[in-house]
């Protein structure tokens, strides 16, 4: 059985777990194994049917009102005794910010081996192989694990998510006893950024501005141009980042996210081999830059040639255009 | 306080990196080796909580002989003491690995630390994996993409980066703390702090002397491959009137590429 945990924000669940429990599906198909999806917190359970939509035979609801908030060290208790109980083949995570901080606790308690953020997934020989970008893209490691259960986080935006039909199957709760004074540390208030953007990593379009927007104000534009589509964001290259331009939460590169958009829009970048380092693995890249000769035109699939002040509001009009269409 | 950071030596983040496929390996000639750059942010925290609060700061990296010249660097930020906990390995990206070394080491050697710093994530292996582990080892709290961190008494306040907000946490010390860019801007070494790093002694822990045996040290990651990313075929250039290049840029996005 390949168990995947979801991971519930806001009453609803994350896109990237469905992504995970999509790519384990495909993968336990392959292997003649089960998949199943594991919900964490106080009263879960009503969230099963979107993990039956995509395949899951059955949901596991660990629930404990010591659960309702997310805390690291309770998760990971929980997990490790659903692993304990129920003896998956595999535990998979989305590689989101929780996935990060919970997936290694986990594999620490149950003294396992972890694969981080993975890009691919593939069964070879009957087990699962597992590749990720090292060096933030530059390269890529392909591995197996020597120990069971094979843990792994995913990264989201990259593996497509499954066709959803409406299904049944069986929800099992489980209780979760937490030792009292087992849980050291509690998130005390989730503060959302005002604006509400979405994060770099989670858009389906990225629209990222470098030294060439020349101050912070030039931003708007591509906040405009970001408007356009329905799940995009605004990033920005360690330079504008560093010259103070935007938070260095929008940086994109080895010392910022990577980010696997549908579509990249490089503004103004120059193309620092640190900066293609976090944006390689995007679908279609399009630079817009003044200088033919900057490196950023080698690594993209499609490039203007331009003044960007000029390109960006032309790019905009034509963009609100065909999507209107 | 008794603040103990883990630094990792890596590739700096301009390198390219060339793959050995024989040995499915990095090829480290001609690379720029420093402090992994998420260390260094909590090497300055370090010090800024020692400048606070008073204390020790404490530089310990797992590695080879040459993870010495990064500890020399923290030395130079200011640190009070650094160790080279020696292991010969090659890279494993097997985190559970290091995590134990880890954990061990601060059981062995440093029973009193009441905060545990990181990188994020070292730059290269990008497993953001061992300080959660080491969490779990020791039965730590933890808090992990920090960019704000306060220290009142015995408990600490962490804001943590995730999608779209910040997490506030809330935990007691000891714990383990990780950082993210924005934390602070780590301060250059000065000359009198290179000096004064030069003439300290940078002393070594063994595995052995930390009773680790070969079960604890064995990878349990199965390397199977190791590549470069596949050259990305040479993109059309548009050029000429912004106006023109704009409405076939999108034509080009929808028609041939199908992203919108």
């Amino acid at each position: 059985m390949i168990a995947v945990f979801m991971e519930a924000r806001d009453g609803k669940i994350k896109k990237s777990s469905l992504e995970a429990l999509s790519e384990a599906k495909r993968r336990a198909e392959e292997m003649g194994a089960e998949t199943a999806a594991v919900l964490v917190g106080a009263s879960v359970a009503g969230l099963a049917p979107a993990a039956f939509a995509l395949g899951a035979a059955k949901v596991y609801a660990l629930e404990s009102q010591a659960l309702a908030d997310y805390s690291s060290q309770a998760y990971a208790l929980a997990l490790a005794g659903f692993v304990g109980d129920v003896k998956p083949g595999a535990l998979f995570f989305a590689a989101t910010a929780m996935g990060k901080d919970l997936a290694p606790r986990v594999a620490a308690r149950l003294g396992v081996a972890l694969a981080s953020d993975c890009t691919k997934v593939a069964v070879r020989n009957g087990e699962l192989e597992f590749t990720r970008p090292i060096y933030a893209g530059k390269a890529f490691l392909s591995f197996t694990l020597k120990s069971t259960p094979k843990l792994a986080t995913l990264r989201p935006n990259i593996f497509p998510l499954g066709e959803a039909a409406p299904a049944a199957g069986e929800v099992v709760r489980k209780d979760v006893p937490l030792p009292s004074g087992a849980v050291k540390g509690r998130v005390a208030e989730v503060i959302k950024e005002e604006s509400g953007e979405i994060d770099v990593t989670e858009a389906d379009v990225v629209v990222s501005g470098g030294r060439g927007l020349k101050g912070p104000e030039a931003f708007a534009l591509l906040r405009d141009l970001a408007a356009v589509f329905p799940r995009a964001a605004v990033g920005a290259s360690r330079s504008a980042v560093d010259s103070g331009w935007i938070g260095h939460q929008h940086q994109v590169g080895q010392t910022g996210k990577t980010v696997s958009p549908n579509l990249y829009l490089a503004v103004g970048i120059s193309g620092a081999i640190q900066h293609l380092a976090g944006m390689s693995s995007s679908k279609v890249i399009v630079a817009v830059n003044k200088d033919v000769e900057a490196p950023i035109f080698k690594a993209a699939d499609y490039g203007i040639v331009g003044d960007l002040f000029e390109v960006v509001p032309r790019l905009k009009d034509e963009l609100k255009k065909a999507l209107a269409e | 306080m008794n603040i103990l950071v883990f630094v990792k030596r890596v590739p700096d983040t301009e390198s390219r990196i060339r793959v050995q496929h024989e040995t499915k390996t990095i090829a480290e000639d001609g690379l720029n080796f420093v402090v992994s750059p998420y260390d260094e942010y909590a090497v300055e925290e370090a010090l800024r909580l020692r400048e606070a609060k008073g204390g020790t700061v404490r530089v310990v990296s797992v590695g080879r002989d040459e993870a010495g010249a990064v500890l020399r660097k923290c030395l130079a930020m200011g640190a009070d003491e650094a160790f080279l906990v020696k292991d010969a390995s090659p890279e494993t990206y097997d985190g559970l690995r290091t995590a134990r070394i880890i954990a061990r080491t601060v059981e062995r050697k440093f029973p009193g630390a009441d905060l545990l710093l990181f990188g994020k994530q070292s730059v290269g292996a990008d497993n953001s994996q061992v300080p959660a582990m080491v969490a779990e080892l020791l039965g730590l709290g933890q808090a992990t993409v920090v960019t704000k961190f306060e220290v009142e008494g015995a408990s600490a306040t962490a804001y943590r980066e995730i999608e779209g907000g910040t997490e506030k946490v809330v935990l007691p010390l000891p714990a383990v703390v990780t950082a993210q860019k924005g934390l602070n801007e780590p301060r250059y070494e000065t000359l009198k702090g290179i000096m004064a790093a030069k003439k300290k002694d940078v002393p070594v822990i063994t595995l052995e002397e930390l009773g680790l045996g070969p079960d604890d040290l064995a990878s349990r990651v199965e390397i199977t491959g190791l590549d470069v990313p596949p050259q990305r075929q040479a993109g059309k250039i548009l050029q000429g009137d912004p106006a023109e290049t704009s409405r076939e840029l999108v034509r080009l996005l929808r028609g041939e590429a199908k992203v919108i």
